[in-house]
């Protein structure tokens, strides 16, 4: 199961460049009828034929909820990456014909929550601008805090100002501006969620403060997708299909999977959702575990692997597969 | 054909009037696809099927729909809580809304229509003799909630589970024609409590893949799976709560009339996620046929008799019919001739 709904075909309708480093896409279905609806939080993962790489990224839905016509996505362009956001920033103009995946959600609303108390880092912003479209047609409590380097880089700010107001707080790092963490968590009334997404750094900041001051854990959300790293190109043996592939540097594995059309479950493709955890028979070498699903133990014993973002070097690799 | 034509008459308690046309015997979802019965979760894509069989289309509405729906009213009245929906959960009840009321006006447009301009539907069920203009997720647009109000109006038993913490909770449901369970029991509780009293399964670990595969279930690709029980005499509320008036039937039973009031049970049950709320739906669709109407199908007879021979004591009392297997066993070898049976379910044309 590559979890199984149809790919959507699409149209890119709109390329609008939002700052120096963020473009934003909008898609329609190419028969013209209504995207399906999702819930705030939801991403879509973006196929795109790479000069004969097939690459599968998800990317965040940033628009209403409600809005039926169309889906929309930013990417930040990442210089140093595989190429995915490049090849959205080079390659993919309006009136382009796509394939994306339905919805997926992996940081969903708790809608028992008294309050959404959201905390956002640069790009991290999108996600929460559907769920407060969202939360806001519901009649919901919110409140955003969004920190980002500069204006310049500062994407949508002035637009979720005009939107909902007071609820947007901002912060601009090259102003010495900064969330005042603890005083903010201090002053939330009992039943608030705290919902993070931005860099690594923010999400541990956010989630461990919040610990110590004894948030419990169910009322703690946040998301971070990995960009699979590139590295050396390492060879693995899959057991069950009785094949051996190599994956190339800028590959990850599980794309070499879906070269050699090996059937393989995923989700997030950013090593969070724990969708393609997968068996290691045999690791005669050493495994760069770059997912924030396995547990420590796990890890140390490679005795599972996340094929979405981590990579081998050594002598040889044996996975269920 | 007419409304009346098609739509039995009947009822599910008292004096038991309800039947299976023979057209509704040769629809009836057997359940065993080989003469060896295996507890498995054994889920596939719920994708339209043969014209005709109970998943031609998305939702099954079949000749029982008018009587179903009168008798849920009418256990709904005696014991309100049977349908529940925690606050949370409001916004999974106007997704389940949209998706029956569009499935049945496109499956069924003889009897269901739905119009929208923006929030604005109108929507009429001519077998219900109902017309209503209402705002889409407005709730006081409604005479109740609109999980209750379009349950009201489908067939089968609905569940409604959040997603948090890499579980499932079940924290809405409207159930009137259970096997054996309960909603009010059951709410709140996550997947692996719910499913506690399943025996055997828990050792295979089917639970841990299952919850898994549903985490991730998409939406636009729903699953179904099956599961069966028995039942003597055709009562669809079945519920822990009513044992008293269900439960001294069991003893009753006779080599003569073991044909008619023995039936079989058997549920559909699908799997959707909602796309506004990220919850899943779980429809638990009930269908029973007698044991009289099953052995009309020889093929069924003879499978019939093997897997109710065949079935570990352990799974015979789960399923609640160890005590009356002997009887049923006579009544069905009479059927049984030896003959090998074709793979599949469906009846021998
Ligand atoms: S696909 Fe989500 S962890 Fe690998």
């Amino acid at each position: 199961m590559s979890v199984g709904a149809a790919k959507i075909p699409v149209i890119v309708t709109e390329v609008v460049e939002v700052n120096s480093l963020i473009k934003r896409f909008r898609f329609v279905r190419e028969d013209g009828g209504e995207m399906p609806g999702f819930s705030g939080g939801a991403h879509t993962v973006v196929e795109m034929d790479d000069h004969g790489v097939r690459r599968l990224n998800a990317y965040s839905l940033m628009g209403d909820p409600g809005d039926r016509t169309g889906y929309e996505i930013s990417v930040r362009r990442d210089e140093a990456g595989r190429g995915g956001s490049l090849y959205m920033h080079s390659h993919v103009k309006p009136g382009m014909r796509m394939l994306i995946s339905p919805p997926v959600n992996l940081f969903p609303l708790d809608l028992r929550a008294k309050k959404h108390l959201m905390i956002a880092g640069g790009i991290g912003i999108t996600p929460f601008m559907a769920q407060m479209a969202q939360l806001d047609a519901l009649g919901a409590r919110f409140e955003l805090h969004y920190a980002a380097r500069d204006r310049e880089l500062g994407a949508y700010m002035a637009e979720l100002v005009e939107r909902h107001g007071e609820r947007v707080h901002r912060y601009f790092d090259v102003e010495g501006q900064a969330i005042n963490l603890q005083t903010l968590l201090a002053g939330q009334p009992l039943g608030t969620h705290l919902y993070v997404c931005g860099p690594k750094g923010m999400i541990n900041w956010v989630l461990s403060t919040a610990t110590a001051m004894g948030w419990p854990k169910g009322a703690l959300h946040s998301e971070e997708f990995l960009a699979p790293p590139v590295g050396q190109a390492f060879t693995v043996e899959l057991a069950a299909s009785g094949k051996t592939i190599t994956v190339g540097p800028a590959q990850s594995l599980l794309e070499a999977l879906e070269a050699a059309e090996v059937d393989a479950p995923y989700l997030c493709r950013g090593g969070a959702c724990g969708q393609c955890e997968t068996k290691v028979i045999r690791c005669d070498g050493h495994i760069d575990h770059n997912d924030h699903w396995l547990s420590a133990d796990q890890k140390a014993q490679n005795s599972h692997i996340m094929p979405c973002v981590s990579r081998f070097t050594g002598a040889a690799l044996v996975i269920d597969r | 054909m007419s409304l009346d034509d098609f739509f039995n008459d009947e009822s599910f308690f008292g004096d038991y009037t309800f039947k299976n046309s023979p057209r509704a015997v040769k629809r009836f979802p057997f359940p065993f696809p080989e003469d060896d019965y295996m507890y498995s979760v054994n889920m596939e894509p719920h994708v339209p099927g043969r014209p005709g069989s109970v998943f031609e289309h998305t939702f099954d509405v079949d000749e029982h729909y008018v009587a179903e729906m009168r008798d849920r009213a009418r256990v709904l009245k005696q014991d309100p809580l049977r349908c529940q929906s925690l606050p949370h959960m409001t916004l999974a009840g106007w997704d389940l809304l949209e998706l029956i009321m569009e499935s049945f006006a496109r499956d069924y447009p003889q009897w269901f229509s739905l119009t929208k301009s923006g929030n604005d539907w109108h929507w009429i069920n001519r077998p219900l003799n109902i017309d209503q203009k209402f705002t889409f997720l407005d709730e006081t647009t409604l005479p109740c909630g609109p999980m209750e109000y379009i349950t009201r109006q489908a067939q089968g038993d609905f569940t409604l589970q959040d997603q948090r913490e890499d579980t499932l909770w079940v924290e809405a449901g409207m159930v009137t024609t259970q096997a054996d369970w309960s909603l009010d029991f059951d709410i709140g509780m996550n997947f692996h409590q719910w499913h506690a009293p399943v025996p055997v399964a828990h050792e295979l670990g089917v639970f841990d893949r299952a919850l898994k595969f549903l985490l991730a279930l998409q939406h636009g690709a729903p699953v179904r799976r099956f599961n069966w029980t028995m039942t003597v005499d055709p009562l669809l509320d079945t519920s822990p709560e009513n044992y008293p008036k269900w439960g001294p039937g069991k003893t009753t039973l006779t080599k003569e009339n073991i044909g008619k009031r023995q039936h079989l049970r058997v549920e559909l049950q699908t799997l959707f996620r909602l796309p506004r709320s990220n919850a899943i739906a779980f429809p638990i669709r009930c269908y029973l046929c007698s044991f009289e109407d099953l052995v009309t199908q020889p093929k069924w007879a003879r499978r019939l008799h093997r897997v109710v021979r065949d079935l570990p004591d352990e799974l015979a009392t789960y399923k609640g019919f160890i005590r009356n297997r002997p009887l049923m066993v006579e009544y069905l070898s009479q059927f049984d001739d030896g003959a090998p049976t074709s793979p599949g379910w469906w009846p021998e044309e």
